[in-house]
């Protein structure tokens, strides 16, 4: 049972739009940046991205060849671990269905955990399922123009069902595991798999 | 199964915080001393989660930095009103003595120091940014009581504020200075310096951090906390003047328009 705080009112919010908050959250019209170290900048002629199966093999593509895949949108909401919400974002990218696919036909097979690497150090794992069946992109445009590097720009991981940590910025790799291993916040406090509707926050969280 | 192999641990517990003393720290800004029964302990740079709960059961949830040292006898938020914060108009307006919330923490393990990490210390605050610089100051000169061990460690901040009565810790900051010359504090003031202001009066630079921050080979520990703009531009150009990237550590707040 919560403690009631005296005095304390709120601001419920309009919600005639019928759009809903994870528990915990609250709105915001801006986009707040959070990262824990310098923004990386790689030139786009350095870039590529990969995808390594369990057996080393490596699927590879590089700027150009990335954004030759089929390309994909995401309209929706995301929500950041430090309470902010944003409705109706909108991205375009490449879905990891096509990645994988392509990766396929280039021999890296799937596992059922993929730790995503980006540049700068940072890392973060989710299970494979929720990066298949259209709810995981490489984003590479936020609001019809190039994503900005503080943003995770060239190219950022979007995975909006869970909290926005997961979707890691400056994506350069999708590692496959055999089993889940802690990524950098989760190996700092911050919870496994992250749904914010379980609000699943912090490691210990239900 | 697939589940994670992480090993299990104990949930971060949500626990009352009784109001043992309020002070006010600037027109905005107000610490918050605080009885929390049951507090695990925290490390300088940690936060905590803060909830309110109304009379119909409406919540709201913030994160504010801890500012009270881990060896200082009660824990410590200090608050910003934001103009439109739904949390910090309350905990800087109605909230009064003995009033109770609830809060989790500690939380963060990445943008945290103590003195067994090392240093030098570097810290860059903008505004508010100063709380959890402010922890590691006080952990600092709290856990490194001889000349000597502060010697051996030594401590700047740059510290960024819009005008002079904005600046939080002011004269805390200046008596930590003048009782322990392994510290040195620099402000730049912004917008309305004070008329006889000889000190720095624009925005955090690269020849300013190049000014005051060590030389990157002697691999100062970085701590940089405060608006989205002023952490994006002294990380980069820190980065930029050759410090080790994996030695800046970073935190940014704020609404910032950048979307």
């Amino acid at each position: 049972m919560s403690l009631i705080s005296r005095g304390f009112q709120g601001r419920r919010r309009p919600d005639a739009a019928g759009r809903q908050l994870p528990p915990g959250q609250y709105e915001t019209r801006d986009f707040p940046v959070l990262s824990a170290g310098p923004t990386p900048r790689t030139p786009l002629d350095q870039w590529d991205f990969s995808v390594r199966g369990l057996d080393g093999k490596l699927a590879r593509w590089n700027w150009e060849a990335f954004n030759a895949l089929a390309q994909t949108r995401f309209a929706g909401d995301i929500h950041c671990v430090t309470k902010w919400s944003k409705f109706g974002t909108n991205w375009e990218g490449v879905s990891i269905d096509t990645v994988l696919e392509s990766a396929a036909e280039q021999g890296v097979q799937s596992a059922p955990f993929v730790m995503a690497m980006a540049d700068g150090g940072y890392t973060t794992n989710v299970p494979l399922a929720d990066l298949v069946a259209g709810k995981a992109m490489v984003a590479t445009t936020y609001e019809g123009a190039p994503l900005p590097p503080e943003h995770g720009g060239p190219a950022r991981l979007l995975v909006p069902h869970l909290y926005f940590w997961k979707s890691a910025k400056w994506v350069r790799e999708l590692r496959f595991m055999d089993a889940d291993r802690a990524g950098f916040w989760e190996s700092l406090g911050y919870h496994m798999y992250g749904d914010p509707w379980r609000e699943q926050r912090y490691t210990g969280d239900p | 199964m697939t589940g994670p192999t992480a090993a299990p641990s104990a949930r971060i517990e949500w626990r009352s915080a009784t109001v043992r003393k309020v002070i006010e720290e600037t027109s905005s800004v107000r610490t918050l001393v605080l009885d929390v029964p049951g507090w695990p302990g925290h490390r300088a740079g940690q936060h905590v989660d803060v909830r309110l709960t109304a009379g119909d059961g409406y919540q709201a949830q913030r994160s504010y930095s801890i500012t009270s040292a881990p060896l200082a006898p009660h824990v410590a938020l200090t608050i910003e009103r934001l103009d439109d914060g739904e949390v910090s108009s309350y905990l800087c307006g109605e909230l009064a003595k003995g009033d109770v919330f609830e809060l989790r923490g500690p939380i963060g393990g990445y943008f945290q120091w103590d003195v067994s990490d090392g240093g030098p210390l570097l810290l860059v605050a903008g505004g508010s940014g100063i709380v959890p610089l402010m922890a590691m100051l006080r952990h600092r000169s709290m856990s490194l009581p001889d000349t000597a061990a502060r010697h051996a460690l030594p401590a700047r901040l740059l510290y960024s504020s819009r005008r002079w009565s904005d600046i939080i810790f002011r004269v805390e900051l200046d008596q930590l200075v003048g009782a322990d010359d392994t510290a040195q504090v620099t402000h730049t003031v912004t917008r309305e310096p004070p008329p006889d202001w000889t000190g720095f009066r624009r925005r955090i630079d690269r020849e300013m951090l190049s000014q005051i921050a060590w030389p990157p080979d002697e691999k100062p520990r970085v701590f940089i906390c405060g608006p989205t703009p002023l952490v994006e531009s002294a990380a980069t150009e820190l980065a930029a003047l050759g410090h080790d990237p994996s030695l800046i550590k970073t935190e940014r707040f704020g609404p910032t328009g950048t979307g």
